[in-house]
């Protein structure tokens, strides 16, 4: 029990330090890198929560894509934060009013009840968790047979949107020489290649000086 | 292990059928590549006609599956049949376009039946998520055909807008959906319709706050994706902008399929809310009605002309929503299936407006067209006088069903704004007519126009002239697909 709490702390400490880290570090570079720190301490505090599918889709889809994807954008591009990053304080007044007149109208509705927010009696309870498979395999139970068809769906959705990338950016260049391996394979050893038998310290022949 | 059993996939064939025949169009393209454009598109037509027939032969009764997921009743077979016949329509009558502008690509056919996929998927929707995952799949695939002609700026521009706009209206949606799942602990329509039949409302009988947040929501981007206003802004953009086969498209088969899904989901899940919605389907359709009677006036260029009025039409079309009884239902119906015919004709004369090998598209060019190109003329004059509701052409008929119920209902106020939007809007629309037979004649369009659009434009032309003489099969169809959303 005490180890779980140490590891919970340890875990959350480093998420937000690294988070803080993310906006405050000059660095962009270092920024991605203190992203994929955060991700990785969030993901293990999934695990403390017993949701081992979030951890692993959290670190394969935030850190192995997402993130990498930041450190691409932020290499290739040659963006200058610094300069974007200039003139963000003097919008803070306004930002702070902003978000102190939510806060307040958000009080105002829920604090003092104005807003009668029921819920139906007869709304479903969430399924308990069942205590023989983790919860990957829930998932896999019910994601290839009771939700196959969205499961197919959602598939073809992803296709459309390749498709889409690949009809809007694709060009045929014409200017660019291509590997064609047909003409290659195709071609004569006998018409491309002519040996000829050449003397040392003749014309054409290697010379050293 | 959780207890499987497998799903009766008999109930959803049109759907997989398609799906499979368009993986294997895409797999054909890929190998064979540009010059398999006119094969795959005649292959498509093919499939979308092989798919309504099965949806026609398939059970009438309303049956389930993939665990109440998918629903097919006469409900869905009414609207998947518009929807078929008018994605089946647009490609015929959009090949010779796609040939000549540069739109020559083995991707277009293939996503047009994915986008119809989608639609077919969204009227089947039984299911919150079901309902998002067919929207989207529909949505995106007409993103990308907005922009195909991506060396247009304008056609980019349509793309773009269309996207960010989408993409806004889509996050309303799942907001929405969240709200009622929250409230209501269930994503398929029948357990939300059970929720707030059995005591979902308080001791006054007012639903709960969140459920009626979500419902909001979930209109609102129903209605952006009708065009209704207020949600209609990107409606003249995109339809100018976006290719001319693709804007016919917009027009035919995606409103159908969104006119559905609103029936679907306000008639469904939220049918003891009817007080409820009816205030803003009423605003909606007096919005919408107006706007497109006004806006249209000042227009110059024929797409954008036809965008406000597909916003007015929209809104005829809510007259009968928001009755909110079995007849109302049914002039929706009648009326989508009117303004569908009438539109398909309307882009088919669009389609033939080619001066010297160029796209034009100003109403100005049409002056004296009566002189030049007689039958492409008259076919022109009898849609505007449809659209108009100019008795005895179809579009009459249309009208006169919704603004009936809506008076049976009590609506006058309604009823009244609606004619007179209707005495506004016939303005414009005879006015295109006027321009062609009294404007002295320019320089006429080129002939031929391909044996595509004139077969289209006859048979539309004939459909929305003859509507009066043999309605029956589209009144019984929407008669018996209204009465099942009222049990």
């Amino acid at each position: 029990m005490i180890i779980e709490t140490i590891v919970f702390y340890v875990l959350a400490v480093v998420t937000v330090a690294a988070g803080v880290m993310v906006i405050a570090s000059r660095n962009p570079v270092q920024s991605v890198l203190f992203l994929i720190l955060a991700f990785f301490n969030a993901s293990g505090l999934f695990v403390l929560l017993g949701a081992e599918f979030l951890a692993m889709i959290l670190i394969i889809v935030y850190v192995g894509a997402v993130a990498v994807l930041f450190l691409f954008v932020v290499m290739m591009l040659d963006i200058n934060f610094s300069e974007l990053r200039a003139g963000f304080l003097q919008y803070l007044p306004i930002g702070a009013i902003v978000g102190i007149i939510l806060l307040a109208e958000l009080i105002l509705v829920f604090a003092t009840g104005a807003v009668d927010i029921h819920v139906p009696e007869v709304v479903a309870v969430a399924m308990p968790a069942p205590d023989e498979v983790s919860n990957t395999r829930a998932l896999g139970n019910i994601l290839y047979t009771r939700y196959a068809y969205l499961f197919q769906g959602a598939g073809f959705i992803l296709l459309v949107a390749m498709i889409g990338a690949i009809v809007l950016t694709h060009r045929q260049r014409v200017d660019v020489r291509r590997q064609k391996i047909a003409d290659q394979v195709a071609r004569d050893p006998k018409a491309a290649i002519t040996l000829k038998d050449v003397k040392p310290g003749e014309e054409g022949s290697w010379k050293s000086d | 292990m959780i207890e499987f059993s497998a799903p009766d996939y008999l109930t959803a064939l049109p759907e997989m059928f398609l799906a499979t025949v368009s993986l294997v169009l895409l797999m054909v393209g890929v190998f064979v590549g540009n010059r398999s454009t006119k094969l795959l598109t005649w292959l498509s037509v093919v499939a979308m006609g092989a798919a309504f027939i099965m949806v026609l032969v398939g059970s009438h009764a309303p049956s389930t599956t993939f665990f109440g997921m998918f629903v097919s009743d006469s409900f869905s077979i009414f609207m998947k049949c518009l929807v078929l016949i008018g994605a089946a329509v647009t490609l015929i009558m959009g090949m010779g376009y796609v040939k000549r502008e540069s739109m020559n690509r083995f991707e277009f056919p293939v996503l047009i039946l994915i986008a119809t996929l989608g639609m077919l998927l969204m009227i089947s929707a039984n299911d919150l998520i079901a309902l998002y995952v067919g929207l989207e799949l529909q949505s995106l695939s007409l993103y990308i055909v907005a922009a195909f002609r991506r060396e247009s700026i304008r056609s980019s521009e349509a793309g773009l807008k269309y996207f960010v706009l989408g993409a806004l209206s889509s996050g309303m949606l799942l907001y929405g959906c969240s709200m009622i799942y929250g409230f209501t602990g269930f994503t398929g329509f029948h357990e939300i319709a059970a929720v707030i039949g059995h005591g979902g409302g308080d001791a006054h009988g007012v639903a709960p706050i969140g459920i009626l947040i979500g419902l909001v929501f979930i209109a609102a981007a129903l209605a952006f994706k009708v065009s209704a206003v207020p949600f209609h802004m990107w409606t003249p953009d995109v339809y100018e902008g976006a290719p001319t086969p693709v804007t016919a498209f917009f027009a035919a088969a995606p409103k159908i399929a969104a006119m559905a899904l609103f029936l679907r989901v306000l008639l469904g899940p939220f049918h003891e809310l009817v007080e409820q919605w009816q205030q803003i389907i009423i605003f909606i359709s007096i919005a919408s009605m107006v706007l497109g009677a006004f806006a249209a006036i000042g227009q110059r260029n024929i797409k954008r002309l036809i965008a406000y009025s597909s916003i007015g039409h929209i809104g005829y079309a809510m007259v009968g929503l928001s009755a909110g009884t079995p007849d109302g239902v049914r002039g929706v119906l009648v009326y989508l299936a009117i303004y569908m015919v009438m539109s398909l004709g309307t882009f088919a004369c669009i389609l033939a407006m080619r001066r010297r090998g160029q796209m034009v598209e100003r109403i100005e060019d049409l002056a004296g067209l009566s002189k030049t190109n007689p039958m492409i003329a008259l076919a022109l004059a009898v849609f505007m006088f449809s659209m108009a509701g100019i008795p005895p052409m179809a579009g009459f008929f249309g009208k006169l069903y919704v603004f009936l119920a809506a008076i049976e209902e009590g609506l006058y106020a309604l009823a009244v704004i609606g004619v007179l939007t209707s005495a506004v809007g016939a303005f414009y629309y005879i006015r295109i007519v006027k321009v062609m037979y009294f404007d002295k004649p320019t320089e006429g369009f080129d002939k031929p126009m391909g044996a595509e659009i004139s077969s289209v434009l006859a048979v539309t032309g004939f459909v929305t002239l003859f509507f009066f003489v043999y309605p029956t099969p589209v009144i019984e169809g929407a008669q018996a697909a209204a009465a099942l959303l009222f049990p």
